[in-house]
């Protein structure tokens, strides 16, 4: 992992090094104006924002579920070599992960169902605030909801791998063990509630 | 984050070692042997356990070096399974794992050699896990540099070899030299490549090969009285990764005789516990049970982390206690002499 890390902090250092030298380069000819945030964030369109929104749920989701999934997977896989009897009772790691994609679906069909188009020459600026409200809201409802089921799904991921490799040991443990896991996974329905907070309120479309 | 990535490539080894390791012996398993009458009976009861029927086989009087033989065979068929198994990093540090046995093969052949034994009798005397082709034209070598150009050059050792060439003749004295001078630069090489590992490899592994390093240069402090091992010598074959570097090396390098070397022990805790109450007399442990309870200590300790590759090390070391243990009780059992068949060192 080592080289990794230096080359992860050269591109990182090089790519501060190029944003600081416009910025300045900007600022001395007496450019400055040209980087304006307000004329970014008021003149992209909200489809940019909704759909971004979407596409960030579902994918985030799965990134972290896959990840859970395969910790997990892999080490019930070896586990399971000298102690067969934890493959079963296992596979529920699997399912908490699992759950983490789902969450991420049902907020993606949740808000692709709100996605709606409107007309920009015939919209007042009611129609207009509506839409980019909207925008924003499930673009933030997608990064709520993906990033915490990515994490939850790492988590869970962990967790369920330490559960399968103890209960290979000792069958005890693995009860034990399973709290830990369902903590875990309430983080992700944390997400989810505040996910839906936020898409209840998003409306787009024609009418205000 | 980076506990996931460690399972993407070493997950499934890592999951089949702690189960190859939840079938060591435990205590009961020891009471159980040491009731026995016989080799048989030994047999009986190992078959029980994890080692099943390995011994199905053999012919009717058991002997205890065939007993031996097979306990190793298992533990390099595990061994090598995994090796197969592993992709890098985890393969280099299996094979790092290995070097140890190459040089204790290189010096066992030398020394055959010396002897003048034919090399097929020394051939099955080798530790498996420490072959490498060629390995049979080491009796053709009548010096160190010519034992380095003909054959050590090729294999992984050549790095460890640095300072030994010379153009004397190999023997006895010189051939102790060489072990330990291979073995330190081996050391000190594989404590570099934990190191760079990083995260809880370098902190399991390097907690462990610094013990090891110090145990070596207790051992060869103890071992050189008496013998025409000069004090800058011996001071030349300390590994220098252990918690000894460097004071208590330079200590170590001066002292002359056992109590010397208890007194820099004392500045130490770990090892101060270690040397107290261990003497050569009847009732105490001597101080190599007391350097190997220490070893078993510190790799089950290795077991309580995950997502590192301290446990195969330390798996195979458990292990090979294991092997000594059983073949210390088969021998106490062999010559009916049991009074002290409860010295094994008991791994749970």
């Amino acid at each position: 992992m080592g080289y990794l890390k230096s080359y992860a902090l050269y591109g990182l250092s090089l790519y501060l090094l190029i944003v600081a030298a416009i910025g300045i380069g900007y600022t001395i000819t007496g450019q400055g104006e040209r980087i304006d945030f307000g004329w970014f964030l008021s003149e992209v369109s909200p489809y940019f924002w909704a759909a971004l929104g979407i596409g960030l749920t579902v994918s985030l989701s799965v990134v972290g579920a896959a990840m859970g999934i395969h910790t997990t997977g892999v080490s019930i896989v070896g586990g399971g070599v000298r102690a067969p009897r934890i493959k079963t009772k296992n596979l529920i790691s699997v399912i908490f992960c699992e759950a983490v994609a789902i969450y991420g679906l049902i907020i993606a069909i949740i808000l692709a169902g709100v996605l709606e188009e409107y007309s920009e020459s015939k919209a007042t600026p009611e129609v207009i605030d509506r839409n980019l409200f909207s925008g924003y809201l499930m673009f933030a409802a997608g990064l709520t909801v993906g990033l915490t089921n990515l994490f939850c799904g790492l988590s869970v991921g962990v967790v369920g791998s330490a559960a399968a490799l103890a209960d290979a040991a000792d069958s005890a443990l693995f009860v034990r063990i399973l709290i830990v896991e369902i903590f875990a996974s309430a983080i992700g329905l944390f997400g989810l509630i505040v996910g839906i907070m936020q898409t209840s309120k998003a409306k787009m479309g024609d009418k205000v | 984050m980076l506990d996931s990535l460690f399972n993407i490539d070493n997950g499934y080894l890592e999951g089949l070692v702690r189960g190859f390791k939840n079938g060591i012996l435990k205590q009961t398993d020891y009471l159980n042997l040491v009731q026995c009458e016989s080799l048989d009976d030994l047999k009986l009861h190992l078959q029980s356990t994890d080692y099943g029927n390995f011994l199905a086989n053999e012919a009717s009087p058991l002997q205890v070096s065939v007993i031996d033989d097979k306990l190793r065979d298992k533990l390099v068929a595990e061994f090598q399974h995994m090796r197969n198994h592993a992709v890098e990093p985890l393969a280099t540090f299996l094979d790092y794992i290995t070097y140890g046995y190459m040089i204790d093969n290189i010096v066992l052949l030398i020394t055959g050699a010396l002897h003048q034994r034919p090399i097929s009798e020394l051939m099955p005397k080798c530790h498996p896990l420490g072959t490498f082709e060629q390995i049979e034209a080491i009796n053709v070598a009548s010096t160190s540099s010519e034992l380095y150009n003909a054959v050590l050059v090729d294999t992984p050792l050549a790095d460890f070899f640095g300072e030994c060439i010379s153009e004397q003749d190999l023997d006895e004295m010189n051939i102790e030299i060489i072990r330990n001078t291979l073995y330190k630069a081996y050391l000190e090489s594989f404590y570099d490549y934990c190191k760079n590992l990083g995260g809880t490899t370098a902190q399991v592994m390097c907690e462990i090969l610094a013990f090891e390093a110090d145990r070596r240069a207790f051992i060869i402090t103890l071992n050189s009285f008496g013998t025409e091992l000069t004090n800058e010598d011996r001071k030349k074959l300390y590994p220098q990764c252990g918690k000894l570097n460097p004071d208590g090396l330079a200590a170590l390098a001066r002292a002359d005789d056992a109590e010397n070397v208890k007194q820099v022990a004392e500045f130490y805790t770990e090892y101060r516990a270690l040397f107290e109450g261990a003497g050569n007399n009847p009732g105490e442990k001597t101080l190599e049970d007391k350097f190997f309870e220490h070893e078993v200590r510190l790799n089950v300790n290795a077991f309580l982390h995950q997502f590192h590759f301290g446990v195969f090390y330390a798996y195979l070391r458990l292990k090979e206690q294991e092997c000594r243990n059983i073949v210390w009780i088969a021998e106490c059992i062999a010559q009916k002499h049991r009074a002290k068949i409860d010295n094994y060192i008991p791994i749970m």
